[in-house]
């Protein structure tokens, strides 16, 4: 317009709604202003608990998703061969027809058959109950590609996790510890915290082989070599132990430190905690005039040892766990000297780090003055903090020793006091929760065909696994089986090529949602792709029979389904961001949250929620039909999210219950509930009552307020595991105790790897040193900030900040390569090689070469030209990552993963540098080693 | 040629503060999606699927490497900074530097004597009196580019598709807009921004909260020596806590009891501990 005539009123909008974020995991509160029926923008809502009104690049990029020319807008039956993309377009009627029929035939034939996998779905909730009403164990989400060894060592461990089970204390913490964070999880949250953590002067330690987004702001790098984490750590809890700097009042109070463990060798019990006849955990107490006796290890005004070898009932002996854990890092292999080399980080980095960390903690140490009452009914007047707070991600989870190595990251915050005190690391509500949680994957099927459980939970001792008579696993992607036993959130990396395998079985359908299996999220992807075309060289059928894939977008995979349902946005459909499955909540206030449609679909799509639902009640699922045999959520997803009860008075959503929606929890439905939950921005919050902000595991108050909304069964503390007496029993069944054992083959390395304390081991590869020399790199990937964790990263906005990646390395390491900033290279692993184009990048570690991932694309997918750079030279390195161990002839297969979790070692990938013969002449290419794409 | 108004009181201009800013590109994003559909648009887009994708963008982030410049201050800042002692390698036996990685985000300085303005024949560039901001009217220009070749900061975007320029705006169309709730009459940018290193104020106003950064921190114009005197100020990273400024050199930590002689667990053996 004319400036003269300059409108600087011009309304912005016709109307605003809100709604939740779906362009990552932080699930931010957005407020969507739409304007003659389109949608004019999208920010940040001011008054939500996640993001306070910031959003970031995806948040703000989401209206280019959602406008992506991408978008399917019809449901698709395969016409061509598998991989080549034909398809004709289909009604909805036949495409559901088609879908029900498969999917009926495998539940009357074995419900097993049907592996439903979700990627980065946020609707677990209702997925996971779908697949329990379905029968089969063969259900899970990405979490065994993506983060399962934070998630599992932190619910074994204390009853919580980092990211979406707690958080540092941003307003209180005076150091922080960053570990192998990548530049996210969860995004705005971290953001908005460590703002705050600058202005207020505290200090930032990034402990990462990239210094990237938030490492660049941090006061300290300290450029790690990938995989040695778990040992740095080692080596500041042998300072710490060494210069007697630990909070012992806090072990005894918080954890399991003094509880005693029966030392027996040979014994069935050798190991486990002491216990008396009523099964109560016992310690050795130090009482006036009495000397040392033995107590309850719950009792309280009691004044507990910690180190000490003492006397059982039986005369059998038991020491303290701390004093085996002592004993461990006490030891020169854990010394500075000794990890050092290892580790990339000199001696007196090292001490330094240690000894701030303690200064922090305790000569730092803060009051609140706020009062409390402990489980026990001591009234306390004043909160003692450590304001000493850690948080770890990626860098520590895809690792095969990830899950010890945040175990380790664990003990050393309890040495220092340091979880859930003023300053330190909080838990989020509802954890935490007994660690680990009482619920158990469910093993077998009720008479309606339903499994006794949800498919997804935590493993106690050998009889909760999914194994066989012979010990052998029973679901598709090994998860709960010997080779990972607590795999915690699936295997989704193996389960094509397990299927294709037939090992341990094969399947009839693969059933995907959101799960971009056949690039990105599998290793040696170009193997993945062949393995889903493969067929059967006698009946000439594909190996995996069918498949079933839900996806907004042209993604890489869809050109693998045989069906293909086509999804909507995340503006035009219901969701529900569940208490029951990742909730929103911040250590202050519990939360949870709920999409809307904020504009209607202009294509033939469908919310996958209610297609899940139509199918279901399609195939009679258990839950899904009325007595007389109708639909009983013939409006969907929206209807189920209200109505649908999982225990009496517990449902989808906390908020607004009750029939006049005043109740919180607990309560029966309220036909009114979405209306309330829109009318307060989409999102319900129960703020934690002051008393209970702090100390949430041994604290009556917060438990009180906890199990009112049925966080938490009881108010008894939660007593941390310091030592995980659940991995003892898995041990001692491998030395060949009880009724459940492993098969022989994996006896040693359960006997290994289920160490009740934690441990540092290298990589798993068996050849060791010899690979060493022949792949001296570690080879890392990230995201950046603006694509990471968004699941159409294929955005007409973000590909013009990074539409191709480049493979960066310290230019010392170029230089001892022969490689010049912007050469083309060869990059090599046993498995294959790839060309890319090397970048010098300063703020690498020397030994480290890292690119960011998955803005590499497969030519034919995401609309994008043939040419475009995403495809011509941009790339993965999953194509160089072996998703098996090598294997000798006699021993089975075992994933290239966590041993105990199954989480995926992407991170452990080595490669070597080969320089091409023409370095200057473009483009990305991919070559098997031999014949090895298919295993 | 345009001339500019007489000298504003009201100087509106954004702080950006480096020692906070991530490098997200949540600014920029929000920015071109503020415009995109907003009194200053459309931003256009070329090639938006194919092999040359770009597009008008009012605010851009760029990310430097700022090998071995002081362990405090880095990059821009330098002009600021104490003297520079190199932060040796914590990687052993290295002589490896420890490399700064500053994001910078750039966008419009609203100079308060802008060439970019003076240079336009049309009077499309100008600068409005009551506030200080620089705008295009694009009614006026005749996308002759003059004032991208005068502007010394690159803030300028020139739409081809359009065939006028386009350049940061302050948000004028938000900042004043009484459609919208007070708190949301900000820039796009400093709304977005996830760390909260943006600040929107006049700088014209030595009480403005804006000013009193600029004077607590240390803001700094950018490349004030062209003498176009911008309005934008960067705030500088603040000292960073690293090994340069530990305090004392890190000593083994000293044993109370000998271990040679005795087991380190003995330090725990009397201990008395309260549950």
């Amino acid at each position: 317009m004319p400036h003269a005539a300059l409108d600087l009123n011009t309304p912005t909008a016709d109307e605003v709604k809100t709604t939740t974020c779906y362009m990552c995991a932080c699930r931010c509160g957005i407020r969507v202003h739409l304007k003659d029926g389109r949608v004019r923008y999208i920010d940040g809502n001011p008054k939500h608990p996640v993001n306070r009104g910031v959003i970031c690049a995806k948040g703000s990029a989401g209206i280019k998703q959602h406008y992506s020319p991408a978008r399917l807008s019809k449901p698709l039956l395969r016409t061509g061969e598998r991989g080549a993309g034909e398809f004709r377009e289909i009604e909805w009627d036949e495409a559901l027809a088609l879908a029900a029929q498969w999917l009926g035939d495998i539940r009357r034939r074995n419900p097993d058959e049907l592996a439903f996998f979700t990627g980065r779905d946020q609707s677990q909730a209702l997925t996971a109950w779908w697949a329990q009403q379905f029968g089969t164990i063969n259900y899970a989400a990405h979490g065994g590609f993506c983060s399962v060894n934070m998630a599992a060592a932190g619910m074994y461990t204390f009853g919580g996790s980092f990211w979406e089970f707690g958080e540092p204390d941003w307003e209180l913490t005076k150091y922080l510890m960053l570990w192998g964070v990548a530049e996210d999880h969860d995004s705005n949250p971290i953001k908005l915290g460590l703002g705050k953590l600058k202005a207020r002067g505290a200090k930032i330690v990034a402990i990462n082989p990239v210094r990237t987004g938030y490492g660049a702001i941090a006061d300290e790098w300290v450029p790690i070599n990938p995989g040695s984490d778990g040992l740095l750590a080692g080596a500041f809890i042998h300072e710490l132990l060494r210069s007697d700097r630990i909070d012992l009042d806090y072990l005894v109070r918080y954890t399991n430190a003094h509880h005693l463990v029966i030392r027996d060798a040979g014994a069935a019990d050798d190991g486990l905690i002491a216990r008396d006849a009523e099964g109560h955990a016992l310690c050795a107490s130090r009482v006036e005039g009495e000397g040392i006796v033995l107590a309850r290890a719950n009792a309280i005004d009691i004044s507990p040892l910690v180190v000490g070898e003492c006397t059982l009932a039986d005369g059998r002996k038991a020491v303290p766990s701390f004093q085996l854990l002592a004993e461990r890092f006490l030891a020169d292999e854990y010394a500075p000297e000794s990890v050092s080399a290892r580790c990339g980080v000199d001696v007196a980095t090292i001490r330094r780090l240690a000894r701030e960390l303690a200064e922090t903690a305790f000569d730092q140490a803060i009051s609140l003055d706020q009062a409390w009452t402990d489980v026990h009914g001591r009234e306390h007047s004043s909160m003692c903090g450590r304001p000493v707070a850690m948080h770890a991600m990626r860098g520590i989870s895809a690792h095969a020793n990830g899950f010890h190595t945040c175990r380790t990251l664990h003990i050393l915050q309890m040495l220092l006091g340091a979880i859930d005190t003023p300053g330190s690391f909080r838990y989020q509500p509802p954890y935490p929760k007994s660690a680990p949680p009482p619920n158990r994957p469910g093993k077998s099927r009720k008479d309606n065909g339903s499994l006794d459980a949800g498919p997804l939970g935590y493993v106690q001792s050998p009889e909760d696994l999914l194994v066989d008579a012979d010990g052998q696993p029973r679901r598709l992607d090994k998860a709960y089986s010997w080779q990972h036993p607590l795999a915690a959130h699936g295997i989704m990396q193996s389960v094509i090529r397990n299927a294709w395998a037939g090992d341990p079985c094969r399947i009839d359908t693969l059933f995907m949602f959101m799960a971009n299996m056949g690039w990105n999220s599998s290793m040696n992807t170009m193997g993945t792709r062949q393995m889903l075309c493969d067929r059967d060289a006698d009946s000439g059928e594909y190996r995996i029979p069918h498949i079933i894939y839900s996806d907004a977008y042209l993604s890489e995979t869809v050109a693998f389904a045989d069906l293909v349902l086509p999804d909507t946005t995340y503006l035009e459909r219901h969701d529900c961001i569940s208490m029951l499955d990742r909730p929103i909540s911040d250590a202050d206030c519990a939360a949870d949250a709920i999409r809307q449609p904020v504009v209607e679909a202009d294509r033939d799509v469908r919310p996958f929620q209610d297609v899940l639902i139509d199918l279901g009640t399609r195939i009679g699922l258990p839950g899904l039909l009325k007595d007389d045999g109708t639909a009983k959520y013939p409006r969907g997803f929206a209807q189920y999210m209200v109505e649908h009860e999982r225990a009496p008075g517990v449902g989808m959503l906390a908020g607004w219950r009750g029939a006049d929606g005043s109740k919180s929890g607990f309560g029966e439905p309220n036909p009114d509930q979405l209306e309330r939950y829109i009318e307060h921005g989409c999102v319900w919050e129960a703020r934690v009552p002051d008393a209970g902000r702090y100390y949430k595991m041994a604290n009556r108050d917060y438990l009180t307020w906890a199990k009112s909304l049925g966080f938490v069964g009881s108010t008894e503390a939660i007593v941390m595991q310091f030592y995980c007496e659940a991995l003892q029993r898995f041990r001692l069944a491998a030395l060949g105790h009880g009724a459940q054992q492993p098969p022989e083959s994996e006896r040693e390395r359960v006997a290994r790897y289920f160490d009740p304390l934690p441990f540092w081991y290298g990589d798993l590869d068996s050849s060791g040193s010899a690979r060493e020399a022949d792949y001296p790199l570690s080879a890392i990937t990230q995201r950046p900030m603006f694509m990471y964790h968004s699941w159409g990263s294929q955005n007409v906005w973000l590909r013009q900040i990074a539409a191709r990646n480049y493979l960066y390395l310290n230019p010392q390491t170029a230089e001892t390569n022969g490689v010049g900033d912007g050469d083309w290279i060869w990059l090599v692993s046993p498995l294959a090689r790839i060309r890319v184009q090397a970048r010098f990048h300063s703020a690498t570690a020397p030994g480290t070469v890292w690119t960011w991932n998955a803005i590499g694309k497969r030519k034919g997918a995401w609309k994008l030209a043939a040419n475009a750079p995403e495809n011509r030279d941009g790339f993965l390195l999953n194509h160089l990552i072996n998703e098996l161990l090598p294997q000798d002839r006699n021993s089975p297969s075992c994933a290239n993963a966590d041993p105990l979790t199954g989480q995926a070692a992407w991170f452990d990938l080595r490669v070597r540098i080969e320089r091409d013969r023409t370095p200057q002449v473009d483009g990305h290419r991919i070559e098997m080693n031999g014949t090895r794409a298919m295993p | 040629m345009t001339s500019l108004p007489a000298a504003a009181t009201r100087k509106l201009g954004l702080v950006i503060d480096l020692d906070t800013c991530v490098g997200c590109h949540a600014c920029a994003v929000a920015c071109k999606e503020w415009n995109d559909g907003g009194s200053f648009g459309p931003l256009p887009d070329k090639d938006t699927h194919g092999p040359e994708p770009e597009g008008v963008w009012f605010n851009r982030v760029h990310s430097y490497e700022a090998t071995g410049m002081g362990s405090g201050e880095w990059g821009m800042a330098t002009a600021k900074s104490e003297a520079k002692s190199s932060c040796t390698s914590p990687i052993p036996d290295s002589q490896f530097l420890i490399p700064g990685t500053i994001h910078f985000p750039r966008s419009c300085l609203h100079c308060e004597t802008p060439a970019c303005v003076t240079v336009c024949p049309t009077g499309a560039s100008y600068k409005r009196a009551e506030d200080g901001i620089v705008l295009v009217d694009e009614d006026k220009c005749i996308g002759c580019q003059l004032c991208a070749w005068a502007c010394p900061y690159g803030a300028r975007e020139f739409s081809a598709q359009r065939g006028v320029m386009q350049k940061c705006t302050l948000c004028v169309d938000r900042i004043y807009n009484e459609t919208l709730d007070e708190a949301d009459r900000q820039p796009a940018c400093v709304l977005a921004c996830p760390t909260r290193a943006r600040h929107f104020g006049d700088l014209g106003d030595a009480q403005s909260d804006v000013s009193k950064l600029v004077a607590e921190r240390g803001g700094y114009a950018l490349m004030p020596e062209f003498g176009y005197q911008p309005v934008n100020r960067y705030l500088p990273p603040r000292p960073r806590r690293d090994a340069s400024r530990a305090n004392s050199h890190p000593q083994p930590a000293a044993e109370a009891i000998d271990t040679t002689q005795m087991s380190p667990l003995l330090r725990w053996v009397d201990r008395v501990l309260s549950r």
